[in-house]
């Protein structure tokens, strides 16, 4: 039986509250206001609240920003800490690291006048500015579906609240709702679950290269004030993650003695044996790490996934009634690792193309393609290009000679080299199976500065209302035990930093198990499972993790 | 018949509290805040006794600052009428809060006052009771059925040796239980609606009330972390029922009892 739905319409709907859709929304009203016009614009958010699902390092460009809101420092922006010096290390084994000298650090490393940043914070603080200016936000409403009719995405469809596990519908029941609107704009983050099927619907990355992604996972501590050194930026590469699992490492001095620390791996590792987490609970052992959290109290944890195939994984970023944005799209800069300004400024590019159109009484429903052309015009996109071989380079030469390749991409030529490296595997196709790899050992956590899984998610603060339906959907439910298990003794029960996967056995027979209400929405199962077969959607509105300052 | 609901900003209930490492308080900055899940439960109420016919008007009301707003448009969104923000920036006491709410009742002229038993950030559990005291009015307090009945009240209340039913006179004053019933999800049009409804703003001043305090707060500390325990699980699997996912990853299984005792021995636990 179809259910009766009620109906709103807006000119603009955003999917997502993250820096890229409000900075978006943020933009529409911005330039319907110089005109004198008015543009219905709505965001929704999955998060129980405006940035309590985000979670970045973070090092921040102001470069957006400046652009977006000039005059950002007046109206209270949470930039409070500059950038004070930079700090890189190779580390070579579990107690030793080599300090790499200024003059060798790739010039994308450098953060002169970049601040370190809670983005959540920031998230908040866009939220306030954009309610200010009139745009509509709804946290709690996850956008479940979108409206596909007559060749055109025509808004979307929010999520059914009061659906039981069984699909039976509970006493207070309610119906989701369709948000209908003339553009669509989708900034869920790095591989939103309606931002994949709008990829592949309108066939977005047939001339691109397949996304890349990694794993970031972070905790942020408040340490002794005599450790703390707010602004500086310490980064990592090398151990605990090898030439064939790349990634890096951070460790970020905030304001309030607090530090954020965190592990990035690359998700085209090998080894089904890795447990991410495990390597970033043993990483905070490292005497570089240790000194400054040494004391401390661990106050948040959380993961994300990221996006970082660069340009030559962008897929085309429009199609009929809507276009992808921030790491929705994949405007991440790897070799920075930064996003955050990106995304920011593919939000605003988006917008001015939308309001464009609009301002001019445009219907609607048609490609925005002044938008790609804007963003291929736009320092965004040339950060990118840039930096489009570092990804690859990594991948395909290993970490040192990747890094050496780095250096003399960025600091002899720019990151202009006349040719472009490709790297055409997909992450989900780069285990190793689990015979032909090492088994590791992670140490015990020793409760102080390591810390077990449980108790880690905990600190997410993750709630999803209990008797709903499994979020977390397996295309055919006997691959994770007849294929996964013997070939790559199911990685979902590592990859994941939240313990949703277990393989449980009951009278010796092994069942897949999944602990859908410890999820922290960080996508990596949809990324990582080598068949391919579990897709995340989004859960009853509201639920997932409650950052607070992530 | 006009009720009155009052609903707090607290922190939400699925964060973890981190306390000041002055000591001072909990942080609040970034932190998400939500209605007290208690005055949900009355808000709930609330609307189920005017869905029924028992209820002409609902006004809410809530002590606190300009945020707090919020918290008025979530219990708009429920189904208030309107709604009465009591401006206070400072620390509230929950002596100041009854004041300032039992001075909004008067003015109001309701009949029925519903709150929430406890606010689930300092777990006072005062402040309905000192609302009825300072009115002098009937009370009853973690309510877990509420019918209306004219000029009278039924309420149930889950005490220790069961199910006690009072009967009050209106106007009164009734504190909701967990078990009161199950608050809905809020939809957005009505979200959209509650940004239009209309709500005023008053002072301490503007109700004639000199907030009271008596209480200090000395200090505010985290409780003392526990060792972890280690779990000794016996008979799970042979009896066919399996110990949730925490337990088995952790615990120790043993078949029989002897083993089991054996262990508990070696721990010097027996």
């Amino acid at each position: 039986m179809p259910v009766e739905r009620d109906v709103m319409e807006y000119d603009v709907i955003v999917v997502g509250a993250g820096p890229a859709g409000l900075s978006a929304a943020i933009r529409l009203k911005q330039l319907a206001g110089k005109v004198g016009k008015e543009l219905g614009v709505c965001v929704v958010e999955k998060g129980s609240e405006v940035g309590a699902h985000i979670l970045s390092g973070a090092v921040f460009d102001p470069h957006a920003l400046n652009e977006l809101i000039p005059d950002w420092k007046n109206k209270g922006a949470p930039l409070l800490s500059p950038v004070t010096r930079d700090e890189i290390y190779f580390f070579l084994s579990a107690d030793k690291a080599v300090k790499v000298p200024n003059l060798l650090v790739p010039k994308t490393m450098h953060n002169e006048g970049n601040y370190v940043i809670s983005l959540g914070k920031l998230v908040r603080w866009l939220g306030e500015q954009a309610e200010a200016l009139g745009v509509e936000i709804y946290p709690g409403f996850a956008a479940q579906d979108y409206i596909f009719e007559d060749g055109a995405v025509r808004g979307i469809v929010t999520g059914d609240m009061g659906v039981a596990r069984d699909g039976h519908h509970k006493d207070g029941y309610a119906p989701g709702m369709e948000l209908r609107a003339k553009y669509t704009l989708f900034a869920e983050g790095c591989r939103g679950h309606l931002g994949k099927r709008l990829i592949a619907q309108f066939k977005l990355d047939a001339d691109s290269d397949p996304q890349h992604y990694a794993i970031g996972l972070k905790e942020l501590w408040e340490i002794p004030t005599d450790e703390h050194q707010p602004g500086l930026v310490v980064h990592g590469a090398g151990w605990p993650l090898d030439n064939t699992s790349p990634g890096g490492s951070f460790l970020y001095h905030l304001e309030n003695n607090q530090v954020a620390v965190g592990l990035i791996v690359d998700l085209s590792y090998s080894n089904p044996y890795l447990q991410p987490f495990g390597e970033f609970q043993r990483f905070k052992h490292h005497p570089v790490i240790r000194r400054y959290l040494e004391g401390g109290k661990r106050i948040a944890y959380g993961a994300r996934a990221m996006t970082k195939g660069g340009l030559n994984s962008l897929p085309k970023m429009v199609f009929p009634g809507g276009a992808l944005i921030g790491c929705d799209a994949g405007t991440l800069v790897y070799s920075k690792i930064k996003g955050n300004h990106t995304a920011m400024k593919s939000g605003m590019l988006a917008a001015e193309a939308a309001a464009e159109r609009l301002l001019a009484g445009g219907e609607g429903a048609d490609k925005l393609t002044t938008y790609p052309e804007r963003y291929k015009a736009s320092w965004a996109h040339d950060e990118l290009y840039r930096s489009r071989n570092f990804g690859s380079a990594m991948h395909k030469f290993g970490m040192w000679l990747g890094a050496a390749f780095v250096y003399i991409d960025q600091n002899g030529f720019g990151g202009k080299l006349p040719f472009t490296l490709h790297d055409r595997k997909p992450d989900f196709k780069t285990l190793k199976l689990a015979a032909e790899s090492k088994k590791l050992d992670y140490p015990k956590p020793d409760g102080k500065l390591s810390f077990d899984l449980l108790s880690s998610v905990f600190m997410s603060s993750t709630n999803h209302a209990e008797d709903q339906p499994v979020h977390l959907l397996l295309k055919d439910p006997a691959i994770p035990i007849r294929e996964n298990l013997p070939n790559y003794d199911e990685p979902a029960q590592r990859y994941c930093p939240a313990g949703v996967y277990e393989v449980v056995y009951e009278d010796g027979k092994p069942r897949f198990q999944i602990n859908a209400q410890n999820c922290v929405h960080c996508k990596t199962c949809d990324i990582k499972d080598p068949a391919q077969n579990i897709t995340w959607v989004a859960p009853e509105g509201g639920g997932g993790p409650n950052y607070s300052a992530m | 018949m006009k009720v009155l609901v009052s609903v707090k900003r607290v922190a939400d209930s699925n964060v973890r509290v981190q306390v000041k490492p002055d000591g001072s308080g909990v942080v609040t900055d970034g932190v998400k805040m939500s209605m007290n899940p208690f005055d949900e439960i009355a808000m709930e109420e609330a609307v189920r006794l005017k869905e029924k016919g028992a209820v002409t008007e609902i006004v809410a009301v809530t002590v606190g600052g300009d945020k707090s707003q919020e918290t008025l448009r979530t219990a708009l969104a429920f189904g208030a009428d309107r709604a009465v923000h009591v401006k206070e920036d400072g620390d509230i006491q929950p002596l100041a809060a009854a004041q300032a709410l039992a001075a909004v009742f008067k003015k109001e002229d309701a009949k029925l006052f519903l709150l929430g038993k406890q606010a689930i950030d300092d777990d006072a559990n005062q402040t309905g009771q000192m609302v009825a005291g300072l009115l002098d009015l009937p009370q009853a307090t973690f309510a877990s059925k509420i019918e209306i009945d004219g000029d009278k009240a039924k309420v149930t209340r889950e005490v220790d040796a069961g199910l006690e039913t009072l009967e009050v006179d209106l106007p009164a004053i009734i504190t909701a239980d967990l078990r009161l019933n199950e608050p809905r999800y809020l939809k957005l049009p009505d979200i959209i609606k509650a940004k239009k409804k209309p709500l005023e703003a008053v002072s301490f001043a503007d109700l004639g009330v000199t907030p009271g305090a008596g209480l200090k707060v000395v200090k505010i500390a985290s409780p003392p972390t526990r060792n972890q325990g280690e779990m000794l699980v016996m008979g799970a699997r042979e009896s066919g029922i399996a110990a949730p996912p925490p337990i088995r990853r952790t615990a120790e299984m043993f078949k029989t009892v002897d083993e089991l005792i054996a262990k508990l021995k070696e721990k010097s636990l027996v």
